[in-house]
């Protein structure tokens, strides 16, 4: 018999271990590793010329570009959204707070492609504002402020989710301890809540950004697919895909892999950071 | 600096629960006063509507002959200290101490330098000279509060008030800050408030104690007043062990059961009332004793300071409980009779 005596109780037994993670190996191999694999092989299949060519092409840069100025906007619209959102929400007592709560979740449980239809139902040419937006010259479907708004619409919780938690575990204790000693409420922010947030922050605005860039269904019910003007990278790799330009829709859907890498790895930088900053909270 | 609370009401919602209904209190100027109560009498509350932290629904707060009622929590000059110390944790301790001087408008902040050297004195007065550049966490329970009052203090505020300030550190360390906290008044002298449910606390530390009860103040007094002298049953049994006995009084004497008890009546008349007394104020003595209440044995206990026998009154089943004395050896069971030095008589409403 095995000396289990010394084995802390929670301690599973040699052979469940490793059922359990041979499984979680075998998932993570079949779903993750191989398809990203096959994404960076299937790029370079015809060398790094091949590989290079799909990012000269006129479109591809006009898809990139575009991404990058989604994103740009996106991301800051969503951050000041996330932190006003997350601030009322942990440290103020309201009518129908529960119900904010549940809206900030709405993006997480609708498809993407209803959030983008909504907007198509909403300033499309049929649709509620179309005749006024039309009247005055204004284009939303189809170009880029549609393509803003479903971003923003889907990346919303993003932020949010990641803050609430926070500022709410944290409390009021600091701020109030800020105004007794004078500061203004615009200083207390600036000097003591943003400071206790910054890593949730940041990581928040990681999520979005990857989520902003990587964004597929809204956008494309939005975005009405214009060659070199609305398609954004996930759009430019569907139409080179279709178009059995294996290669390019490859290198192209590379870049967004690494974007993903990119962000996994900052994201565990600062949960390692992150970590120890909730370390420090506890014994507070 | 004198603070005058004048009618304060406070209630939570719509008609809701009443924290606070029509408080008067006045705290003299320089005074140590402790707002004692249990969890949900309101001081708390109280103590937060000095701080400008919560408003009240009625009633005015003034600091000296100003009236602060409406006056914003950054325009009062108080300095709080928080239960859970609430120190800037992404400061070190010196910029924490100085941050109540470096949010000041240009016109007022004090130069750097000058900011250094007031931020040493009070490292020093603290007693926490060199720990400047630790970080909140780094530091143990107590150092924090002590960061914490250095950081109050700073500002050089009106009034200081403590929101249950040791309320979250273990027995020894709460005991040496008492004592330290009394000190750093009576060399700063600084009006102080400090909210504690602790008595022992409130009896050691306060020049005053405000026992407070359902919002309302039930006795304000001395230490020495509110022990010797407790308004209320609930004062009584808030601020000591007490046991309580039913009593009948005819002719300036209290009887239980018939038998004369030893306890001196002071103004209740001829009426039920209820007689509440300390352990130490019981005497244990041998069974059959003439005059004394025959009692047996409940329970052996033993406290801090001594051993505690529960008594049960043969002839009525009540239960008192009474020190022993050193040397008496007592077991579950065994047969005594006991007699009542001295207690507080309330007459039974």
């Amino acid at each position: 018999m095995p000396d289990t005596r010394h084995q802390p109780p929670t301690t599973e037994r040699g052979t469940t271990r490793v059922v359990l993670t041979l499984t979680a190996l075998a998932f993570l191999t079949v779903c993750l590793i191989l398809p990203l694999a096959a994404v960076f092989t299937e790029a370079f299949r015809n060398g790094v010329d091949a590989y290079m060519d799909a990012f000269r092409e006129p479109d591809a840069q006009a898809a990139i570009r575009l991404t990058l100025t989604v994103a740009a906007i996106a991301v800051p619209l969503n951050l000041v959204f996330g932190v006003a959102a997350s601030w009322a929400v942990a440290k103020f007592e309201f009518r129908g707070k529960s119900l904010l709560i549940t809206l900030i979740d709405l993006p997480f449980s609708v498809s993407p492609v209803v959030s983008g239809l909504v907007y198509v139902l909403l300033f499309g040419a049929q649709g509620l504002l179309g005749p006024w937006l039309a009247a005055h010259n204004i284009q939303i479907i189809f170009a880029l402020p549609g393509i803003v708004l479903a971003t923003v619409f889907v990346t919303f919780p993003f932020v949010a989710r990641e803050l609430i938690p926070l500022m709410q575990d944290q409390g009021t204790g600091d701020e109030e301890a800020a105004l007794t000693l004078g500061a203004s409420g615009f200083k207390t922010f600036w000097t003591v809540t943003l400071p206790n947030i910054r890593w949730a922050l940041l990581y928040g605005v990681l999520l979005c950004n990857a989520r902003a860039m990587g964004e597929f269904g809204a956008v494309a019910v939005v975005s009405g697919h214009i060659r070199g003007e609305t398609n954004t990278m996930p759009l430019h790799v569907e139409i080179l895909y279709n178009e059995y330009n294996f290669v390019a829709a490859f290198a192209v859907a590379s870049l967004l892999a690494l974007l993903a890498l990119v962000t996994l790895a900052a994201k565990s930088l600062l949960e390692w950071r992150y970590g120890d900053a909730i370390a420090g909270r506890a014994g507070h | 600096m004198e603070i005058r609370v004048e009618r304060l009401s406070k209630s939570y919602g719509h008609g809701g629960l009443a924290a606070l209904s029509a408080v008067d209190l006045t705290i003299r100027s320089g005074e140590l006063m402790a707002l004692l109560g249990p969890s949900g009498s309101g001081k708390t509350t109280l103590l937060r509507c000095l701080a400008g932290l919560e408003f009240p629904t009625e009633g005015r707060v003034l600091f000296g002959s100003e009236d602060a009622t409406d006056l914003p929590v950054q325009k009062r000059g108080v300095g709080f200290v928080f239960q859970h110390y609430a120190l800037f944790r992404h400061m070190n301790v010196a910029d924490n101490i100085a941050y109540g001087l470096r949010v000041r408008d240009r016109a007022r902040r004090p130069s750097a330098a000058e900011i250094r050297r007031r931020v040493n004195e009070l490292l020093a007065l603290v007693q926490l000279s060199g720990l400047g550049g630790r970080y909140p966490g780094q530091l143990s329970g107590g150092q924090r509060q002590r960061v914490a009052l250095a950081r109050a203090l700073a500002i050089e505020p009106n009034v200081l008030l403590l929101d249950e300030p040791f309320g979250a550190l273990d027995a020894q360390v709460r005991r040496d800050l008492r004592r330290w906290l009394r000190q750093i008044h009576e060399r700063t002298g600084r009006t102080t408030v400090f909210v504690t449910h602790d008595q022992e606390e409130a009896l050691e530390l306060a020049d005053r104690i405000a026992i407070l009860r359902n919002g309302r103040v039930e006795q304000l007094g001395t230490p020495d007043e509110i022990y010797e002298r407790p308004a209320s049953p609930f004062v009584m049994s808030f601020i000591g062990d007490t046991s309580s006995l039913r009593v009948h009084v005819r002719d300036g004497v209290a009887w239980h059961e018939n038998v004369r008890l030893g306890a001196p009546v002071a103004d209740v008349c001829d009426s039920e009332a209820d007689l509440y007394v300390r352990p130490w104020d019981v005497g244990i003595l041998e069974a059959g004793t003439p005059g004394g209440l025959a009692a047996s044995v409940v329970a052996v206990r033993r406290t801090a300071s001594g051993r505690r026998a529960e008594l049960r009154i043969t002839a009525s089943g009540a239960s008192i409980e009474a020190e022993i004395p050193p040397g008496l050896q007592l077991k579950p069971g065994d047969p005594v009779a006991c007699d009542v030095r001295q207690g507080r008589l309330y007459r039974r409403e």
